[in-house]
């Protein structure tokens, strides 16, 4: 597998105090779709800029394509296709002359129709960028990455605010870069979208990556699959140890009077459950199950939730 | 059927088609036409560059416009002899430029210290008359010196010498001639300042620069491209105000179309550059506009827009000369009022493209992309 991007000990400190990134290694092969996940304020954005060439690290090596910014910035311009977060492109142009103007940038651009009809922008040709929905904007602004051709795609946050249905339209776009031999540096706050859309993902929190490998891996090591959640009366934090004694019980979470349970198996730890409550004289008042996600995961890890703010 | 055939295969994605080859100045002439789009499709610039400076100039134009010679307003105290003073005032040839009122002495006073009448004729026992007059008013002065010849005339004075006048009030020498010129260079500096200067702060607060420094543009055509965005704008403003002049005030341009042409050229990079330097740090639109105010300040005042800078002291004159308005408005003024060619002007435009120059390579080397 060829390397596409490689970082090595990457650190950023902004005005030698906030350290943003703190010795992060990412190698992303060519061809796959990687995912960078965390929450807000993780050091994504920051790392992501760093490979795009747009921001110097303090410290540690970065090569894209095998080659470094200082020695081959241009070349590598040529080769990249970028969507940085919230960029709001010129208002009073419409979305065909966005294009074409971007497409002017790069020696052997795409053809702008071939690009708006992949996009659904066709019908937006001649509209406004400042009439658009934000679907669209999100759509013209990737739409301007791939007008370059690029072998890799960088995408900040392409999701973010967007309605479910602009999301997917999105996740259809990225896999057909990717279907095309592409490769996609992605960031993103949302667990489904890596999920799904991600062959591997490091989760980054406060500059530094916490878990690497694919979606399943990364819920394989949370120990378990599924997750039993209930709220019963008479729960206490001394009860927390008791349940983590419960048959098939990895790990306890409890959250706003909710017990979170990963667990190997449901069917072997709901009855020692259902149990221990009539035990301890407790009855319930909630009781779900469902599978675990990477959601999960980040909550293991970091005893918090990915999209608190 | 075979088994092989039932394996789904990988989805063969279509190849993209590409457009063909960029040249070199591909990106250069697609963000000059870009801007030039943002431009048009701006009404507050329409409003700005177009019609705010005819409305300037018809509403200058208009209330300096010349006026038949000014009535002088002289108070005459009452008493024995002002009667004699209106007869000797009605009888002279200046009667319809003196309006003169017979008033009580201590109104009379108090009107002039008003300001309501130029001058006191106050009558004196020997049937002279004694001038209360202010030497700091121009109009004060003038009204003595009027009202006294009319008196001394009519009372039967001589004069000594044979004198003969024509009066001549052409064009090329009206406050709106003065005007016009001045105000195609201020607006030439306010719309190269705001058209590149604000646009680019914007740009950057969008993080629209950003984007684009994402992409292989060369960062010297872009700037390039916004500096000259403005020469087909100030073409447009040159007809437009020129044109205003010649039609609306009978104004005659002396100087060949074409010099004029390419100083207001000159001039319209050089601000253009000037915005650039001045926005080339800036990250709000709310700095910009001070910063932008805080550079055109001392041009609005010093340049000669609306009146002439000799009336300044001496010795800041060398430094007025130096302000690329002074220098744009004087060859402009040159040119069109005089007819002086552009080899005379060296020195004005030199000093033209020296801020010009100057400012683009500073902002080249300063410019803030993120």
């Amino acid at each position: 597998m060829d390397v596409a991007i490689r970082c090595r000990n990457l650190r950023k400190t902004y005005d030698g105090k906030v350290e943003a990134v703190r010795g992060l290694d990412l190698e992303i092969g060519s061809g796959e779709c990687f995912g960078l996940l965390g929450p807000n304020g993780a050091g994504k954005t920051t790392t992501i800029e760093i490979l795009e060439g747009l921001l110097p690290q303090t410290s540690g090596e970065v090569e894209i394509l095998g080659k470094t910014w200082n020695a081959h910035s241009r070349e590598l311009r040529e080769a990249l296709g970028i969507s940085l977060q919230e960029t709001r492109l010129g208002e009073k142009l419409t979305v065909r002359e966005t294009l074409d103007l971007f497409a002017s940038f790069y020696r052997r651009p795409r053809s702008t129709l071939e690009v708006m009809e992949e996009m659904a922008l066709t019908e937006k040709a001649n509209s406004w960028v400042g009439k658009l929905s934000g679907g669209q904007r999100q759509r013209l602004a990737v739409a301007t990455a791939l007008v370059a051709n690029p072998k890799i795609l960088f995408l900040d946050e392409p999701t973010t605010g967007l309605d479910p249905q602009s999301r997917r339209q999105l996740w259809d776009i990225v896999r057909q870069f990717q279907d095309r031999g592409g490769t996609i540096l992605l960031t993103t706050h949302y667990m489904d979208e890596a999920e799904r859309l991600c062959d591997r993902l490091t989760i980054i929190d406060h500059g530094r990556a916490i878990a690497s490998g694919t979606p399943a891996e990364l819920i394989e090591e949370l120990g378990g699959h599924q997750m039993v959640e209930f709220d019963a009366t008479g729960n206490d934090p001394v009860a927390t140890e008791s349940w983590r004694a419960l048959p098939g019980v990895e790990a306890v979470h409890v959250e706003d009077g909710m017990v979170a349970l990963s667990v190997r198996e449901t069917h072997e730890t709901i009855p020692a459950l259902l149990a221990a409550l009539q035990k301890r004289g407790s009855s319930l008042q909630r009781l779900t199950t469902r599978q675990a996600s990477l959601e999960d995961v980040f909550v293991r890890l970091t005893g918090r939730h990915l999209r608190e703010d | 059927m075979s088994f092989d055939s039932a394996v789904p295969t990988m989805r063969e994605a279509k190849a993209p088609t590409l457009a063909p080859v960029n040249g070199r100045w591909a990106g250069y002439v697609n963000l000059l036409m870009a801007r030039e789009k943002e431009m048009w499709r701006e009404p507050e610039v329409i409003f700005w560059v177009f019609a705010f400076p005819i409305l300037l100039a018809l509403g200058l134009g208009i209330a300096f416009r010349n006026k038949p010679a000014e009535v002088h307003r002289a108070a005459i105290v009452a008493g024995t002899g002002a009667g004699r003073a209106v007869e000797l005032l009605q009888a002279s040839t200046e009667k319809r430029s003196v309006r003169a009122d017979v008033l009580p002495e201590a109104l009379a006073f108090n009107q002039f210290r008003l300001g309501k009448y130029d001058l006191v004729v106050i009558p004196q026992p020997d049937g002279g008359f004694a001038y209360r007059y202010d030497p700091a008013r121009p109009e004060s002065v003038l009204t003595r010196a009027t009202v006294n010849d009319a008196l001394q005339a009519a009372a039967g004075r001589k004069d000594a010498l044979p004198t003969s006048e024509k009066a001549s009030s052409e064009p090329g020498a009206r406050y709106i001639d003065f005007l016009i010129p001045g105000l195609l260079g201020m607006n030439l500096m306010n719309s190269g300042m705001w058209g590149v200067g604000f646009a680019l702060v914007e740009m950057r607060q969008r993080k629209l620069l950003k984007r684009f420094v994402a992409t292989p543009m060369r960062r010297s055509d872009f700037l390039l491209a916004l500096t000259s965005s403005r020469l087909i704008l100030m073409l447009i403003e040159l007809v437009l105000l020129l044109g205003f002049g010649v039609l609306a005030f009978q104004m005659r341009v002396i100087g060949s179309w074409p010099s004029v042409i390419l100083i207001s050229a000159i001039g319209a990079l050089c601000f253009g550059g000037l915005g650039l330097l001045t926005a080339s740090r800036a990250q709000k639109i709310e700095t910009i506009s001070g910063l932008i105010n805080l550079v055109m300040m001392p041009m609005w005042l010093f340049s000669g827009v609306f009146f002439s800078y000799e009336r300044f002291p001496a010795i800041i004159q060398p430094l007025i000369k130096l302000l690329p308005l002074t220098a744009l408005n004087d060859a402009l003024r040159a040119t069109i009022l005089e007819g002086a060619t552009l080899p005379a002007q060296g020195s004005r435009l030199l000093v033209l493209l020296l801020w010009g120059g100057l400012s683009y390579l500073l902002a080249l080397r300063w410019f803030r992309w993120t």
